[in-house]
């Protein structure tokens, strides 16, 4: 295929993608911005209150970061896994392998696919947030690059998670058992500073405190851990996560036989 | 002259250890109008698996016009469409969008896409019903849409594994038209179907594939000229109430008014009427048993003769 032709190819699957979470946004795009404004209002605005500050800032607006990059992680990732195991289970998956389309271009094209969810409930949530928080964003290009960063490696998790499942129970499994303990343990709702050294060493081992943490730079400016480690690790998880995607693709792993 | 695609002791043994393809061998033309037959678990929509790689082979080889699949995959996927045995689209999607979007993974561009899709959605009589959703339309609908979406990019190589299936007779007859017309334009054309008439009717080479393996595959007109004996069905005016005894043939009586008689290649149907009337026994109509292609169809897959 030409250069031209790719081009074509990945904005055909970009759209599509973009259509179907488009098409069914009261399911895709509402509940996020629903849960997001519970938990500011009870977790940050009726508990918050009484729990004074984090790092010397209101705790409504220190989980603030957290929960809209949980938005963003759950979104991207259930946009890819649902789509993709979907294509898979209806088998019109079979419409993308019989097509000279190269296999990064397929990964890519769910990939900017959950991206696109992903930023836009993440702005939706950043608008609901808005309207509870005090927050000057500190370094908005730290918050865009996490952001974005964020939401490719989840969507690459959920290809991944897609493309090893046989059944719809196991779509289900690991973002109830794995990613929502990650989630929760990363450090929305706490500073990691506040554990024993046992926990605060254990949570070290949970990328997700990296992520959480470097958006909470990005918009509050205090962060627990190095951003520059933060990064590193996100970048790292995307190129491996990305490679193996290709590569099961290539060798049809839980498609072809 | 190129060959359309060309196979080479394929086997594919699958990871339950199945032996699916033990090396089968295929040659078809270009603009042929191939058959490709044998029974259920013959291997045929496995090599159809392999060819449009949705299936991984174990050995052998395989080319679509001179592309070999493992050398040059993405030029081998742009000659082929494929219309396949289960619905594979997205129930929940408008046609016109399935159609277009194949066109897009092919790096088609939308206008012309778009062209393409009324094009053959029109000619396949599903334009009306193009902002249906797919799970909206009947089954024969749906395998028209499979087959608008193979041939919106226009392929060199169009193949269908039983098309017909559950089709009515009025539909499976106006698509016959159009794969017709469409060989007609220059597409090869290869076909599985468990119709046999269907083959007969519409290709000019088949192979056979049984157990894994090829065990015919010719011109039509050929293999069909292979067959020894072939079995006439003579619906008589006076009933009887025994078998007429004619030096030479082989008769039956498969009821009161019906006779069975074997014919042999060097034997004269004239012979046989002249003794019939002779008996007084008028013959009102004639038909073959079963089809030609049937016949020789069970003599290779079930007694391995010819």
């Amino acid at each position: 295929m030409t250069l031209l032709q790719q081009w074509v190819a990945l904005k055909t699957i970009v759209v599509k993608e973009f259509m179907r979470f488009i098409r069914i946004w009261i399911q895709t795009v509402i509940p996020a911005a629903i849960m997001t404004m519970l938990y500011f209002v009870i977790i940050g605005k009726l508990i918050g209150s009484r729990l004074g500050t984090m790092h010397g800032i209101p705790y409504v607006d220190y989980i603030a970061p957290g929960l809209v990059l949980m938005a963003i992680i759950n979104n991207s990732y259930g946009n890819v896994v649902a789509s993709f195991f979907s294509a898979k289970f209806q088998r019109h998956i079979e419409e993308m392998l019989i097509s000279p389309m190269p296999n990064y271009l397929i990964v890519l094209g769910f990939v900017i696919g959950g991206l696109l969810r992903g930023s836009v409930v993440g702005l939706v949530t950043g608008v609901v947030a808005a309207f509870f928080v005090n927050v000057h964003i500190y370094h908005f290009l730290i918050v865009v690059l996490v952001a974005t960063l964020t939401s490719v490696l989840f969507s690459l998790g959920g290809l991944l998670n897609a493309v090893f499942a046989k059944t719809f129970d196991d779509i289900s499994i690991v973002p109830t058992f794995v990613l929502t303990p990650l989630t929760y343990l990363g450090g929305i709702f706490y500073s990691v500073d506040i554990l024993s050294d046992f926990w605060r060493t254990l949570s070290l081992a949970n990328p997700v405190l990296y992520m959480i943490n470097a958006m909470r730079y990005g918009m509050l400016g205090v962060s627990d851990i190095n951003i520059s480690i933060a990064f590193t690790i996100i970048i790292v998880f995307v190129i491996g996560l990305y490679g193996y995607a290709v590569y099961l693709l290539r060798y049809g792993v839980g498609m072809r036989q | 002259m190129t060959l359309a695609l060309a196979i080479q002791g394929l086997r594919k043994t699958y990871p339950s250890g199945v032996e699916a393809l033990k090396g089968v061998d295929l040659s078809v033309e270009e603009g042929d109008f191939f058959a490709l037959l044998g029974p259920n678990g013959a291997g045929k929509s496995t090599v159809i698996g392999i060819v449009c790689s949705l299936l991984r082979k174990t050995t052998g080889a395989v080319s679509v016009f001179g592309y070999n699949i493992d050398r040059d995959i993405a030029r081998a996927k742009s000659c082929i469409g494929l219309v396949p045995q289960e619905f594979n689209f997205n129930q929940f999607e408008p046609i016109v969008e399935i159609v277009t979007n194949q066109a897009g993974y092919y790096g088609i561009d939308r206008h012309t896409a778009d062209q393409r899709a009324e094009k053959y959605l029109t000619q396949l009589q599903l334009w009306e019903r193009r902002f249906d959703m797919a799970r909206e339309l009947s089954g024969g609908m749906k395998r028209r849409l499979m087959i608008a979406r193979a041939l919106v990019h226009e392929p060199r190589l169009l193949i269908l594994d039983e098309p017909t299936a559950g089709v009515d007779i009025e539909i499976r007859r106006s698509m016959w038209e159009f794969l017709r017309t469409i060989n007609a334009q220059g597409t090869t054309v290869i076909l599985t179907t468990h119709y046999l008439e269907e083959a007969e009717n519409l290709c000019k080479h088949i192979a056979i594939i049984n157990n894994g393996l090829t065990i015919a595959s010719s011109e039509l007109k050929t293999l069909l000229m292979k067959l020894h004996v072939e079995t006439f069905l003579l619906n008589i005016k006076q009933p009887l109430t025994t078998v007429p005894q004619i030096s030479g043939f082989t008769l039956s009586l498969v009821d009161d008014s019906t006779l069975a008689v074997n014919i042999t290649k060097d034997q004269n149907m004239n012979d046989l009427f002249q003794e019939l009337a002779a008996r007084r026994i008028d013959v009102l109509s004639m038909r073959n048993k079963t089809n030609r292609l049937e016949e020789m169809f069970m003599r290779l897959v079930d007694r391995g003769e010819l």
